[in-house]
């Protein structure tokens, strides 16, 4: 029983206005990927059956460098939100919720941070 | 101030195993199940990238991988399920806008997903092994 109104007790609780930030990145990046997935389809075709030196100059390329970066951006954005849901989704205790979710952003940034990287030293043929 | 007791009973919505399971329920899970095997595509987008940018000799080990038996199943698997993620992912697009939600187009769409998925991943392999896939 509280003896507090329904305004005080949801004062300091943060605004409602940021709420449905991860439902439109969520889709922002969704319909990035539908373009970038499909150059990404065409790179791998492309690159099916080239020799080692062939393959790093078609990816060190800037266009195709830019490409494969925005499909890195996108998708581990897509990937840190999609998995967050599914943890709070079947995760009902709260230490090892924190723990997957946290994890979850380092995997997120990891990955997308090696794939930058390895494209960005391709590309500048370091 | 007490919590106030409401007068009549509300119904409460029945719990999920109450509803004949459905295949838009199933493709539901399958849509949450090929997102999480995505990232284990990540990674190995990761090494490819990783290994590129190293040297020969990382590739070579990437691409021992990839063309083993092994490496050749997950990159089948993995591509069936970019492609089924992907497609499903318009399906909740279109949802998102509203259509397509009476019980006949719900049916009709995650039927095209799982056949679209299906044949677009044969076409992408039939188009890889055209292009000099060994």
């Amino acid at each position: 029983m509280s003896m507090r109104t329904p305004l005080g007790r949801v004062r300091g609780l943060g605004s409602a206005k940021s709420g449905t930030e991860a439902f439109w990145l969520q889709r922002m990046t969704a319909i990035a990927s539908i373009p970038l997935t499909l150059a990404g389809l065409v790179l791998v075709i492309s690159l099916t059956g080239r020799s080692y030196p062939a393959v790093r100059q078609i990816l060190g390329s800037p266009l195709i460098a830019v490409l494969m970066m925005l499909f890195v951006i996108a998708n581990a954005m897509h990937m840190k939100i999609g998995v967050q849901v599914v943890i709070e989704d079947y995760v009902y205790d709260k230490n090892k919720k924190l723990t997957l979710v946290m994890l979850n952003n380092f995997f997120a940034w990891a990955v997308g941070l090696a794939c930058i990287f390895a494209i960005l030293k391709i590309s500048f043929g370091v | 101030m007490t919590e106030t007791q409401s007068p009549v009973q509300r119904p409460l919505s029945p719990h999920l195993q109450i509803y004949r399971l459905t295949l838009s329920m199933v493709m539901s899970g399958v849509h949450r199940i090929t997102g999480l095997a995505l990232c284990a595509g990540m990674v190995m987008l990761t090494w490819w990238l990783l290994a590129a940018a190293a040297g020969q000799n990382a590739y070579g080990t990437f691409e021992g991988f990839a063309s083993s038996w092994i490496g050749r199943l997950i990159l089948f698997g993995f591509s069936w399920a970019l492609l089924h993620h992907l497609i499903g992912g318009l399906r909740y697009l279109v949802w998102d806008l509203g259509y397509g939600l009476e019980p006949a187009e719900r049916e009709w769409l995650v039927r095209a997903n799982i056949i679209g998925s299906i044949a677009a991943v044969i076409l992408l392999w039939l188009i890889l092994v055209m292009f000099g896939l060994r």
